[in-house]
C-alpha cells in the first residue's frame, strides 16, 4: 500500500488495519486513519474504546499486533527513533515533576531534546510566556491549579517543536473555564500548522477543535466525517426528562411519541425518557411540556440539550441506550455513569 | 522504497546520528535524569528524613540502647563492630527509594512520557541508579561522621577505609538493581514498599551486621553465615578494623557479580516491557 493519499500528498499520520489485543481484550480491531498535514483529527469515543491504545502505538510506546502506522512518513515500529523526533505527546500531566518549578520542568525536557543549556533555558522561558505561566515559572508545579498543570504539560510536549502533536484527553477533569483556555491554546497550535490528533470523550470538544472526527467504539472506527456530518446523523437537539413514578413511563412515552423524530427512548432503570427533536429545540420543548401536562404525568429534570456522545452512539449504532450490542456487551450507556469498569479495563489493558 | 525516499518523506527531521553522538547523548540524558532526581530528592523533606535522619537514629539506637547488651571482644568494642554493619544496612535500605520512585513513575505515566521523547532509552534507569548512588554515598558519609562522634575509628589505614566505603557503595548499587527490578515488575508504590520490607529486613538483620552470628540459634546461623550481606559486612569490618580480608572479599565479589548478572538484565527487561 502507498504511503501517499489520492492527491499524492503524504499525510502526517497514516494508519492501516491496526490491531492490538491484550490477552482477551481486543483494544483495537483494525482501524484506518489518515490525517493530512496541518489538520486536526478528533478521535471521539468512550473510555475503553481504544483511543489511548491507538495513541500509544502512534507514539511508539506500544507495538501493534497487525497493520501499520506511519507518522510523518516514518513507520512507528521500524523507524521509531525518527517518529519520536517528529512528535509531541501531552494529555494527563504525566510529564510534570510536581516538586520542580515550571522553569525547571521545561529545561529538563529541553535537555532531553538535546538542546544546549542556554537554549533549553530560553525555550522554557518562551513557552512559559506563551502559555501564561511566566508568573508561576519559579514555583513548584504542585502549587499549580489543574489547568496550569495541563498547560505546563502541553508546553513540555512542544519543547522539541513537534510537527505532529498527540493530545490524549487534554481537558478531561478540567473545570469549564480552564477547558475553554485549553481550547484557545489548541486552536492557536492548529493555526500555526501543527498536525494534531486529539482524543476526547466530548462531542463539543471535537466539534470546536477538529477538522475531521472519527468515532471509535470497541476498537473499531464506527464513523468518520466532519462535526456537521456527524451531527446530521445524530439528528440535532434532545429533550429529556425523568419520570419519578416508574409505572407512568409508558404514559409519558405515549404522550410525547409524536413530537420527536422517531420513537422516544425510555430507560426503565433510570426512568429517563429522551426525544430527538432535530432543529426544533425550544418549540419542541414547549410541545413536550404541554403534552405531559395534558397527560397528567409528573416529571423531573425536564431539559433541552445539545446532542452528546451518547446520542452519536445511539444514532450510529442504532442501539437504544440500554440495548445489548452485537458483541454482547452493553453499549451506549450515559457517559456520566459509563464506565468505571471500562476505564479500568483500558488501564489494565495498557 | 529506497532510504533516500524515506528520508525525503519528512523534511526537517534530523537524520539518525552516528554512534558516537548517540553515546554522548546517552551520557548527557543520564546526567539530566540524575539531576532531575536529585532535585526532587532535595525538595521533599520526607526523602531527606529517610536518607539522613533515619540512619542516624539507627546508629544512636544500636550504639546506646542495644550496644550495651552486645559484648564484643574486638578492638574498639561494639561501636567499631557496628559502624561497618550499619553502613551496609543503610546502603541496602537506600534501594527502597529506587524501587518506590520507579514504581511511582511507571504508574503515573512519567516513564511513558519520557519514552515518547527522542532521548536515550537507557537514561531513565541509568539516571535513577546514578542519583540513588549519590544519595547513598551522602548517607554513608553521614553515618561514618556520626560514628566518629560516638567513638568509631578506622584503625586499618586510610586506603582500607576508602576500600570499605567503595565496597559498601557497590553493594548498595547491586541491591538497587534488585529493587529497580521489583519496582518496575510490581509497579505499585505501596506493594513495592511492603515487598521491600519482606526481603530487605531479613537479609540485612539476619547477618553479621548488628550482632555476632554465634549469638543466634544454630538453624539461623546456617543462613546468616552463608548469605551475601554477611560476606560483605565481614569484608568491610576487616577493611575498617584489620584482619584477614581475602576470603570474604572473593565471596562478596562473587555474590555481587551474580546479583548484577541476574538483575541488571531483569530490570532492563522489566523497563522495556513496562512501556
Amino acid at each position: 500500500m502507498s504511503r501517499f493519499n489520492e492527491a499524492g500528498e503524504q499525510p502526517a499520520i497514516l494508519v492501516e488495519g491496526l490491531t492490538k489485543s491484550f490477552g482477551e481484550v481486543h483494544a483495537l480491531r483494525g482501524i484506518d486513519l489518515s490525517v493530512p498535514r496541518g489538520t486536526v483529527l478528533g478521535v471521539l469515543g468512550p473510555n475503553g474504546a481504544g483511543k489511548t491504545t491507538a495513541v500509544r502505538i502512534l507514539t511508539t510506546l506500544l507495538l501493534p499486533d497487525e497493520g501499520r502506522a506511519l507518522v510523518e512518513g516514518y513507520d512507528v515500529v521500524r523507524d521509531a527513533a525518527a517518529v519520536r523526533r517528529s512528535i509531541g505527546l501531552a494529555g494527563q500531566s504525566a510529564a510534570i515533576q510536581e516538586e520542580l518549578t515550571g522553569q525547571e520542568n521545561l529545561e529538563i525536557v529541553g535537555r532531553l531534546y538535546h538542546l544546549r543549556w542556554p537554549q533549553a533555558r530560553s525555550r522554557a522561558t518562551e513557552l512559559l510566556e506563551q502559555f501564561g505561566l511566566s508568573d508561576a515559572a519559579d514555583r513548584a508545579a504542585k502549587t499549580y491549579s489543574g489547568g496550569m498543570q495541563r498547560r505546563l504539560d502541553l508546553a513540555a510536549s512542544l519543547v522539541g517543536r513537534p510537527k505532529v502533536l498527540f493530545l490524549d484527553e487534554p481537558t478531561t477533569g478540567l473545570d469549564p473555564r480552564s477547558r475553554l483556555g485549553m481550547w484557545d491554546i489548541i486552536r492557536s497550535l492548529a493555526a500555526d500548522g501543527t498536525t494534531l490528533l486529539l482524543t476526547t470523550q466530548y462531542l463539543d470538544e471535537a466539534d470546536e477543535l477538529a477538522n475531521e472526527i472519527v468515532v471509535i467504539d470497541h476498537g473499531l472506527v464506527i464513523a468518520a466525517g466532519t462535526a456537521e456530518e456527524l451531527k446530521g446523523r445524530v439528528g440535532g437537539d434532545v429533550v429529556e426528562f425523568t419520570v419519578p413514578d416508574r409505572g407512568r413511563i409508558s404514559d409519558a412515552v405515549a404522550a410525547v411519541a409524536r413530537i420527536g423524530d422517531g420513537e422516544p427512548n425510555a430507560d426503565k432503570e433510570t426512568t429517563m425518557v429522551s426525544i430527538r427533536v432535530g432543529g426544533r429545540g425550544s418549540e419542541a420543548l414547549i410541545e413536550v411540556v404541554r403534552a405531559l401536562d395534558a397527560a397528567g404525568v409528573e416529571t423531573r429534570g425536564l431539559a433541552l440539550r445539545r446532542p452528546s456522545l451518547d446520542d452519536v452512539f445511539l444514532a450510529l449504532t442504532g442501539h437504544a441506550a440500554e440495548d445489548e450490542g452485537p458483541g454482547g456487551r452493553r453499549r451506549g450507556r450515559r457517559s456520566g455513569r459509563r464506565g468505571k469498569d471500562s476505564e479500568d479495563m483500558e488501564r489494565t489493558a495498557s | 522504497m529506497t532510504a533516500v525516499a524515506e528520508r525525503a518523506g519528512a523534511p526537517g527531521v534530523p537524520a539518525e546520528p552516528g554512534p558516537l553522538v548517540r553515546f554522548g547523548w546517552a551520557v548527557s540524558d543520564t546526567l539530566t535524569i540524575t539531576r532531575r532526581n536529585l532535585l526532587v530528592w532535595m525538595r521533599v523533606p520526607a526523602y531527606l528524613v529517610f536518607t539522613v535522619i533515619q540512619p542516624v537514629i539507627f546508629v544512636l539506637m544500636f550504639r546506646y540502647v542495644f550496644g550495651g547488651a552486645i559484648p564484643i571482644n574486638g578492638p574498639g568494642g561494639y561501636v567499631n563492630f557496628l559502624i561497618p554493619g550499619i553502613v551496609a544496612q543503610t546502603a541496602a535500605f537506600a534501594s527502597f527509594g529506587t524501587a518506590i520512585a520507579l514504581a511511582t513513575e511507571l504508574k503515573k505515566g512519567v516513564i511513558d512520557r519520557l519514552r515518547s521523547m527522542p532521548m536515550a532509552r537507557s537514561a531513565v534507569l541509568a539516571g535513577r541508579l546514578v542519583a540513588d548512588t549519590g544519595r547513598m554515598t551522602v548517607t554513608i558519609l553521614i553515618i561514618i561522621g556520626v560514628g566518629y562522634a560516638v567513638g568509631f575509628r578506622f584503625i586499618n589505614g586510610f586506603g582500607a577505609a576508602v576500600a570499605m566505603i567503595l565496597l559498601a557503595i557497590v553493594f548498595g548499587v547491586a541491591i538497587c538493581c534488585i529493587s529497580a527490578y521489583t519496582g518496575l515488575a510490581i509497579g505499585d508504590e505501596e506493594s513495592v514498599q511492603a515487598f521491600g520490607l519482606i526481603w530487605l529486613f531479613p537479609l540485612t538483620f539476619l547477618s553479621s551486621a548488628f550482632v555476632p552470628i554465634r549469638t543466634m540459634p544454630g538453624w539461623l546461623q546456617a543462613f546468616a553465615n552463608n548469605q551475601p550481606v554477611t560476606y560483605v559486612v565481614d569484608t568491610m569490618r576487616a577493611l575498617a578494623l584489620g584482619g584477614p580480608v581475602a576470603a570474604n572479599l572473593w565471596k562478596s565479589i562473587a555474590w555481587l557479580a551474580g546479583i548484577f548478572i541476574v538483575f541488571v538484565p531483569l530490570a532492563v527487561r522489566a523497563y522495556r516491557r513496562a512501556s
